[in-house]
Parts: structure tokens; sequence; C-alpha cells
């Protein structure tokens, strides 16, 4: 096997891997945006007590867990077509991937409210706190500082999975390496450059991810 | 209405029609995911142990080789083998190759599922254990992992779900499972929905149970 990269093919289609690169970054962070609003709505829903309100939220879960994401995209890709509604490539991917990561994110977020303590909820009730009210004051403050961490897990996660689009032909990362490993017969060059964008993205997000960690030590410690 | 109906149900007779190619993909959905448990879980257990012993050396390098596999897609990693092993003289078919590939990734989740389960346990007890004469393999069998399975179970069958998930993607390289299935069908059968919903059942059918496993050894302990 021939071992030397040719980097000047690199340099050449350096243009197309920016151009993936900024897609990658833009589809997972719309997704994850998307996912945010998808999963506390699902979340909010599961914690009610009325069971009209919780099984639909329950069942979007399980369903969403027990499938595979390819599957789910190519759902909608085929799917959506019969009901007349076409859209770009880009679109039903960041709305796939919204419903999917915003089921593992109503998860993170429900964890994080139910290590409140219960007798809180109580006790802020029993001050004469609405519903809304003891969300805003009590619980979400304290809920938030555990879930940053599962969240930036769930973005590295997205950004993995945005490469499954490169299977209905977007141009983001994964595609720009394939194009280059198919088209000119370079796997090598193509796919390791895909895989070092993927790495910094990865390392920037667990470095964010550890800082954020350190810094609640420092604030805890004081 | 009454049309709409009856070229439903014509479709799904023709989706029904279609039955042997869905069983013959669940059943290589089945054998490729488990092959990457069964090979993944043995690898990647040695991996863990090593990954959570006093050699710093050691566990750097499987730290650092089970990170490139936990930050890059699936996908990216498939066409590495599929495409570039070839190259260095390696003939692989895609069945192959969706194997090595899986495997691979399973084994880097279980690395570092095993190692987190295995730090968890107190320093004092390896001590204990060390001042009372065991051996370095006996304090590893004996006092080590019986405390660290019970623990690390629970996420071991979560990450085999995702094992099971990820082989959809497999379909990329042209190997008939569940997910490349539904893809043919829905050549013939122009009615995504109703095709990738007979998939997703079948993908239901295998991860649910292992879910509502996972969940009920989590609330155990």
């Amino acid at each position: 096997m021939n071992l030397s990269l040719n980097f000047r093919v690199i340099g050449e289609t350096l243009p197309d891997f920016l151009t993936g690169l900024t897609a990658t970054v833009t589809i997972s962070l719309a997704a994850f945006v998307g996912a945010l609003v998808v999963g506390v709505i699902a979340c909010a829903m599961s914690l009610q007590t009325p069971r009209y309100l919780r099984a639909p939220a329950v069942v979007y879960v399980d369903i969403i867990r027990a499938t595979p994401l390819l599957a789910q995209l190519y759902f909608l890709y085929f799917g959506l077509p019969s009901f007349g509604l076409m859209m770009p490539e880009i679109m039903v991917g960041i709305i796939a991937f919204s419903l999917n990561s915003g089921a593992y994110v109503s998860e993170i977020v429900r964890s994080g409210i139910l290590s409140i303590p219960r007798g809180q909820l109580e006790a802020s009730a029993a001050s004469g706190m609405s519903y809304l009210q003891q969300m805003r004051l009590i619980i979400l403050p304290q809920a938030l500082r555990p879930m940053v961490s599962p969240l930036i897990g769930q973005a590295i996660v997205l950004v993995k999975d945005s490469s499954l689009l490169s299977l209905i032909s977007v141009l983001e990362l994964t595609r720009a390496g394939q194009t280059l490993a198919i088209n000119r017969f370079m796997p090598v060059e193509g796919l390791a450059t895909t895989a070092v964008c993927y790495l910094i993205i990865y390392y920037g997000l667990k470095l964010m991810a550890y800082a954020w960690g350190r810094f609640n030590q420092v604030g805890a410690t004081r | 209405m009454n049309e709409t109906l009856i070229f439903l149900l014509d479709q799904i007779k023709s989706v029904i029609q279609f039955h042997p190619v869905i069983l013959k993909g669940l059943g290589m959905t089945i054998v490729v995911s488990l092959i990457g448990i069964v090979v993944g879980g043995i690898v990647g257990f040695a991996l863990g142990v090593g990954r959570a012993s006093s050699y710093k050396a050691l566990s750097f390098l499987i730290g650092a080789y089970t990170d490139i596999f936990r930050g890059t897609p699936v996908l990216v990693q498939l066409f590495v083998v599929y495409f570039i092993l070839p190259q260095a003289g390696v003939e692989l078919d895609s069945f192959t190759a969706g194997a090595i590939a899986l495997s691979n990734i399973s084994a880097c989740f279980v690395s570092e599922i095993v190692a987190s389960g295995i730090r968890a346990i107190p320093v004092g007890q390896l001590e204990a254990a060390a001042a009372s004469g065991l051996s370095r393999f006996q304090r590893l069998r004996l006092i080590m992992l019986p405390q660290a399975t019970r623990m690390i179970v629970p996420s071991l069958v979560g990450q085999f779900v995702l094992l099971v998930k990820d082989s959809s993607v497999v379909s990329a390289i042209g190997l008939l499972e569940l997910t490349r299935s539904g893809w043919i069908v829905v050549q013939s059968i122009p009615n995504g929905l109703l095709v990738f919903s007979v998939i997703g059942v079948g993908y239901f059918v295998i991860c649910y149970p292992m879910l509502y496993w996972s969940r009920k050894l989590e609330k155990k302990h």
C-alpha cells in the first residue's frame, strides 16, 4: 500500500471540505436547537399527570429510541413526498435529526428535573407558587446544571449522525471525503481529511464539557 | 375515500409480497449485530481492563484509540474499512467490512463502560484485597469484576441497542440488512411511510425488549 498521502490533492479539494464542514456544523446546530425545542415539549408532556398528555410523549420517545436514525431519515425522505411535501434534503435531515435527538434530550431534561428532591416542589407549592413559578424559580435553575454535560454529549452524537445526510446526497463532511475517495480514487486522503475534521469538532466539544465540569467544581468548593 | 383505502390495501398486499426480502434483511441485521455484540464485547472487555489498569502508557494508548472511533461517525469508519483495507491487499465483501467496523466501534464503547465500572470501585477494597494476599488476577476476578459487572450491565445493554441501530448504516455499502431491504422495497412500492413503518417495526421488536431490560436493571441498582 502506498502510504504517502497526496497533500496536493487535499489542498486542491480543501474548498469542498470547508463547504462540507460548514454544512455539517450548520445542520448540527439547527438540529440541536430543534431537538431542544422538541425535547423540552416532550419532557414537559411526559411529566404531566393526565394520561392523554403523558402517553404520546412516552410512545414518541420509545419509538425513536428503538429504531435507527437511518430508517427514520428514509421514512421522512421517501414518505413526505407522498403527502405532496417536497422539501430540500437538508430540511428533511434537520427535521429527522431534531425529532431523533429530541427524544434523547427529553430523557436528559427529565432526569435533570427528577434529580431535584420532591420536597422542594411540595414546599414551593405550599408557599403558594404556581406551577410555572415552581419550574422557573425553583426546579429549572438547579436542574440545568447536571443537564449541560449530557447535552454536550448529545451534540457530539448529532454531529456524527449528520454524516448520514451524505446518503441522501447532501454535501457535508462525509460526502466531501466520499467524493474524493470514490471519484478520484483517493480513499486514504479523502477519508483521513474527513475523519480529522470530525475529530476537531469532537475534541472541541469534549473540551467544553471538561471545562464546564472544572468550572462547576471550582464553584462548588468555594 | 374508498378508492384511497383500496389503493392502500393494494400497497400493503404488495409489501407483504416482499416479505422474503424483508425477513432476509431482518436476519442479516440480527447476525451482524450479534457478531458486533460478541466480538466487540470480548475485545472491549479486555481493552477496558487495560484502560483502567495502572500502566499509564497502556491506558493512554487504549484511550487514544477508542477516542478516535468514538469521535468519528460509524459511516466514515465503515468507508475506511471498505475502501482503504482493500488497498492494503485485504479483499473484503460488505458483510465482512460491516462486521469488522461494528465489532470495532462496539469494542471502543464497551471499553469505556468497563473501565469506568472498574474505576468506580473504591481503592480501599483493592488495597484490602492485596493486603489479604490475593494475587493481581484474583483481585480482578474476585473483587473488581463482580462489583463492576453489576454497575456496567445496564449501560452495556443500552450500548448494544445503539449497536443494533448502527448496523443500519452498513446498508450504505450494499449489505442486504433490514434498512437496505426497505430501501429496495420502496423502489417498487413508492410509499415511504408504509415501507419504513414496517422496517421500523422490525427494529422495534429487537430493540425495545433490550431497552426495557436495561431500564429495569437500572432501576434495580
